[in-house]
């Protein structure tokens, strides 16, 4: 099955390696991963997507806990929780199309952001589904290149008091 | 006062309570050297680093202290890494400290430069590199934490040569470290001991299965005690041997691929395993599956990690073991009659294993040498008062098997990475530590030449380790297994081509002994325990033919052994 998993870690050189060792090392794989500064500059967050049974998923856990610079691990599975990615899609845009793909565009509301005389190049922020919809949606006119950040995820606050 | 990194460095471990430091020079750890031509701080010059690694490794395993290590930046560091994974995977406290180019050459492929933090990033519990002067007191404090807290191991500096000579005007060494992402947890959970305890007493077959981590947290006493009260049959890993005395009516042996027939088959037959600071290797468990059928399974460790890892644990206690035991103890109820009677049909079958196929080999008093009988007679003459440290391969296992270690921290081997060239100087290690105590390193000819440099260290530092060579001239281990599983093809296992190891020693400047026969052996061991100023190897002309038994072959459940 697979989990989106959130890691804190200190915001040091080496940090990245230490994750990306220890599941090249242990052979977990990794779907994705971004990485970014948290609002504390000292610790950076990793969305992890990875993909395992429980008692591997169990592993993953601990051993990324273990790790000295990791500061917390959560998973997101079974919580309400946003889950975004971002894609830049780069399809052929002839004369003809060219309305068309405006209008797909428009329905995902996603966004051109580079026109040249042969092509659009798109930008679409949203979860999986709604990336491979659009993806699916626009390869008849040819993909000519598609540039994808990995998961991000945040837990959905509480509705209710 | 302005002072040098290097000044610094050296003022911390002696503040950290470093008495001795193993090391090897070169250009990028000069201004260190520098600093101990004048320090009350003993160093001990080795001739290869990896050789030193493993001098820290056994000076830690008999000490309990960390080890510490001092080498250059690039070869010297890689050097080490051997040494640093063998001392990861037996959870041994190391800090070793390794000397990088200067900050601005790093990345430029300098002059013996090598990425040793990337390099030793999966072999380590964590390693620095030092960037900045004033965090060297910090990070010196922080590896000796890391090193001996939690679940120990080795933890890297690279230092490199700038910040050694740059200058602080003050500087301070913390009294303590802390690391927020880093809380061991020592205490185990009380519900979870209660239960375990609860498990224990309702069970009919109960086995206590011990690792090496009964040894690291100095638990042996509390382990002692819970089984003597609780009356439960125990077995240990390699590593746990000494945590548990091994003339203790209640010992089964070592169990696993080379364990006893008694103890393998209690684990198969089991309906509660308590594992005790044990993590499950494939050696200890054979086929996973088959592994232990009937248990239930009270699993207490203090890495999370090792839990569930390889087979699924009922009751886990995350914790330190010597703890755990001491919670557990207080819960044994006042009245244990019932508890013990149940038992009795328990020790009747248990003792009949034990009783029908011994550990034992084929004494023939004119024919050769048979290395059991070696390690037999150096436990009867030294009255089993002595470090011993092995090699890897069949010297390990006869003397796993045929030597009874009663005290933690007198058997020191390497387990988990099982490298050769380990024992010698994990013994020149052993003895630094305690100059008086009878050190004895169990040898094969093939992997004690693999650190046999390192008799020039012994030599120069009179240390009168007695290296017992079980020489049969092949790699024995791997020779056996040629035999059993690959039709008798011995490709590339004999090394009959090897020096005459008695005038070798006497080129080093040590003492050589030979025996050939049987009736010689004694008179060897007794020459050899003598010497009390300088390293004795002992060449045991051993037959070649013996193999080591029980053996459970890989990939089977531990009933399938074969037998002599």
């Amino acid at each position: 099955m697979r989990h989106t998993i959130s890691v804190l870690v200190t915001n040091e050189f080496g940090v990245l390696s230490r994750i990306s060792g220890l599941f090249s090392g242990r052979g977990f794989n990794i779907e994705s991963l971004s990485v970014a500064e948290t609002m504390d500059p000292k610790i950076s967050r990793m969305t992890i997507v990875t993909r395992g049974d429980d008692k591997i998923i169990e592993q993953i856990n601990k051993q990324l806990n273990k790790l000295i610079s990791v500061i917390k691990v959560h998973d997101f599975t079974g919580e309400q929780c946003i889950e975004r990615e971002l894609a830049l899609i780069k399809v052929t845009a002839n004369a003809e199309a060219r309305s068309e793909i405006l209008s797909i565009v428009d329905i995902f509301r996603a966004k051109v952001v580079d026109v040249s005389p042969k092509s659009y190049t798109i930008e679409i922020t949203g979860d999986e589904e709604k990336i491979s919809a659009i993806t699916e949606l626009l390869r008849p006119f040819g993909l000519k290149e598609i540039v994808k950040t990995g998961r991000i995820a945040m837990a959905r606050s509480p509705k209710q008091k | 006062m302005k002072k040098k990194g290097a000044e610094i460095l050296i003022e911390c471990l002696l503040k950290e309570g470093v008495d001795t430091i193993f090391g090897f020079p070169g250009g990028a750890v000069l201004p260190v050297y520098d600093v101990l031509y004048d320090s009350p701080m003993r160093h001990i010059l080795v001739r290869h680093e990896q050789g030193a690694v493993h001098m820290a490794d056994g000076y830690a395993r008999a000490t309990g202290r960390p080890g510490v290590v001092l080498v250059t930046s690039g070869p010297g560091a890689t050097n080490t890494v051997t040494g640093i994974a063998t001392a990861y995977m037996d959870s041994i406290p190391l800090v070793v400290l390794t000397g990088q180019v200067p900050t601005a050459l790093i990345g430029n492929d300098a002059f013996q430069e090598a990425d040793i933090v990337g390099i030793t990033r999966p072999c380590t519990k964590h390693n620095y590199l030092v960037k900045d002067l004033n965090d060297l007191p910090r990070i010196i404090k922080e590896a000796f934490y890391l090193a001996t807290t939690g679940r120990p191991g080795p933890v890297l500096v690279d230092l490199p040569k700038d910040i050694l000579t740059a200058t602080l005007n003050e500087y301070k060494y913390p009294d303590k470290a802390h690391i927020d992402s880093y809380q061991p947890n020592y205490k185990g959970h009380p519900g979870q001991i209660k239960k375990a305890m609860e498990f224990i007493l309702s069970a009919k077959r109960p086995v206590i299965y011990a690792g090496g981590g009964v040894v690291l947290s100095n638990a042996s006493e509390e382990l002692k005690a819970l089984v003597t009260k609780l009356n439960i049959p125990t077995t240990t890993t390699l590593m746990g041997l000494g945590g548990f005395p091994g003339t203790h009516p209640l010992f089964l042996g070592m169990l696993g691929m080379h364990g006893t027939y008694a103890a393998n088959m209690a684990i198969m037959n089991t309906d509660c395993l308590i594992a005790v600071g044990a993590r499950f290797d494939d050696r200890v468990t054979g086929k996973l599956d088959e592994f232990a059928p009937y248990a239930g399974i009270v699993h207490i460790d203090i890495d999370p990690t090792s839990i569930s890892k390889n087979v699924k644990v009922d009751i886990p206690i995350v914790g330190d073991v010597k703890d755990v035991l001491k919670e557990m103890m207080k819960l044994v109820p006042k009245s244990l009659k019932e508890h013990k009677k149940s038992l009795e049909e328990w020790h009747i079958q248990v003792d009949n294993w034990a009783q029908t196929h011994k550990l034992s080999y084929k004494f023939e008093p004119k024919g050769k040498i048979k290395p059991q009988y070696v390690i037999e007679r150096l436990y009867d003459l030294t009255g089993g008062d002595a470090i011993v440290t092995t090699e890897v391969g069949q010297n390990q296992m006869w003397a796993a098997q045929f030597f009874k270690y009663d005290k933690a921290r007198t058997f020191l081997t390497s387990g988990g990475l099982g490298t050769m060239g380990f024992g010698f100087p994990a013994a020149i290690g052993a003895q630094i530590a305690y100059p008086d105590r009878t050190v004895i390193g169990i040898a094969g000819d093939g992997s004690l030449q693999m650190n046999i440099q390192e008799l020039a260290t012994a030599v120069q530092y009179k240390l009168p380790v007695k290296i017992a060579i079980l020489n049969n001239m092949v790699l024995g281990m791997v020779r056996q297994w040629q035999e059993f599983f690959f039709d008798k093809r011995y490709s590339h296992t004999c090394i009959s081509v090897a020096p005459d190891f008695v005038r070798l020693a006497e080129a080093y400047g040590a003492v050589g002994l030979r025996a050939k026969k049987p009736n010689e052996v004694d008179a060897v061991i007794k020459e050899g325990l003598a010497v009390k100023d300088r390293p004795v190897f002992m060449d045991f002309r051993v037959d070649p033919a013996e193999d080591v038994y029980p053996m459970v072959p890989a990939g089977q459940p531990l009933n399938k052994m074969l037998l002599v």
